[in-house]
């Protein structure tokens, strides 16, 4: 007998309580990756506690105040939090089954979270060329694993939204892709919700007196 | 597929339903979002630059701030709710934000007592010494 049908039997059967119907399976797979995510944001914590450990152990070389060019991080912040504006209304659409309205936030939404990520790179090489590299000092290696990190999950988001549009494109709005599509809303909003966490506790934070 | 009267999936807009007058609640629902976080955001920044304020309460302001930023987005932008059919999605919200607590407060409560304790023995032996 096949495993799996047998599971699926059960779960019939066995796991819905008295008169309530089973969860569908949206809310199943929403639910699942809902705690991914949290257990994604339990690892952050990990990097976080790190660096906050590690924040003066700079062994001589440029802290905080030398290296953040706040400009700069403001326009991350602005890029990113209109990327989860505009993934947001790109949920809209596809549970309005809009195609052309999908098409058009989901591009929006790839540019910013683009955007964002060529200003980080561009931050990344500016203070390797200038030095401080994740060799130099114990603050600068926590400081390079906790945002490089966050900017490892904006680049699978990138990857992942473009092989959901051409999801879209090929397959259409059937509900494996919709759910996929609400995965990754979920993805995009809780990398916003770990950024606010990094440009205050790292950039705002390492630049007070 | 049945829909459980129950549960929803945390960051489901199908709650705003496929009619157009729905939508454009959703829309709303975003765009009042995207202001409060706006708003929120500049205030860090100004909080962080200014000398208005009393130096040492800086830290905690921008953590408050913070902290409803991260508010503002759970509600407006994932639709986690009180309502019964999020009773999920929020215990395991609540689940893990202990854990986030526990992690980041031990380790620097317990780093700070090391450092501490570090110096005291150094002294101490230093006292022994003489």
């Amino acid at each position: 007998m096949n495993v799996a049908v047998a599971v699926y039997d059960v779960k019939q059967d066995a796991f819905a309580p008295d008169s309530e119907a089973a969860a569908s399976k949206r809310v199943v797979v929403g639910f699942g990756f809902w705690v991914f995510l949290l257990s994604d944001i339990v690892m952050f914590s990990a990097l976080f506690a790190a660096y906050a450990v590690l924040v003066h152990a700079t062994a001589g070389s440029p802290a905080g105040p030398q290296l953040f060019n706040q400009v700069s991080v403001a326009i991350q912040t602005a890029c990113l939090l209109a990327s989860s504006y505009t993934c947001g209304l790109m949920s809209l659409a596809v549970s309005a089954q809009r195609r052309l309205d999908t098409y058009r936030f989901a591009l929006i939404t790839f540019a910013l979270g683009a955007a964002f990520l060529a200003l980080e790179i561009r931050e990344f090489a500016g203070m390797i060329a200038s030095g401080a590299t994740p060799q130099t000092s114990a603050f600068l290696s926590a400081y390079f694993t906790v945002v490089g990190c966050h900017g490892l999950h904006v680049t699978a988001g990138l990857i992942w939204l473009a092989v959901m549009m051409a999801q879209v494109a090929i397959k259409g709005f059937r509900p494996s892709v919709d759910r996929r599509l609400l995965c990754f809303a979920l993805f995009w909003h809780a990398l916003d919700i770990i950024w606010v966490w990094l440009f205050t506790a790292v950039y705002l934070m390492g630049v007070l007196p | 597929m049945t829909d459980a009267p129950y549960d929803l999936a945390p960051g489901d807009v199908s709650i705003f339903g496929r009619a157009a007058r729905m939508a454009a609640s959703g829309v709303g629902i975003y765009t009042i979002g995207l202001v409060l976080a706006v708003i929120l955001t500049a205030t860090s920044f100004w909080v962080a630059n200014t000398s208005l304020l009393w130096a040492l309460g800086v830290p905690m302001g921008l953590v408050v701030l913070a902290i409803a930023q991260m508010g503002v987005h759970l509600v407006f932008f994932l639709h986690i709710t009180t309502a019964p059919d999020n009773t999920n999605n929020v215990l395991a919200l609540a689940f893990g934000v202990l854990i986030v607590f526990l992690v980041v407060v031990g380790s620097l409560w317990i780093m700070t007592d090391l450092n501490t304790n570090l110096m005291q023995s150094a002294e101490s032996m230093n006292l022994m010494q003489q």
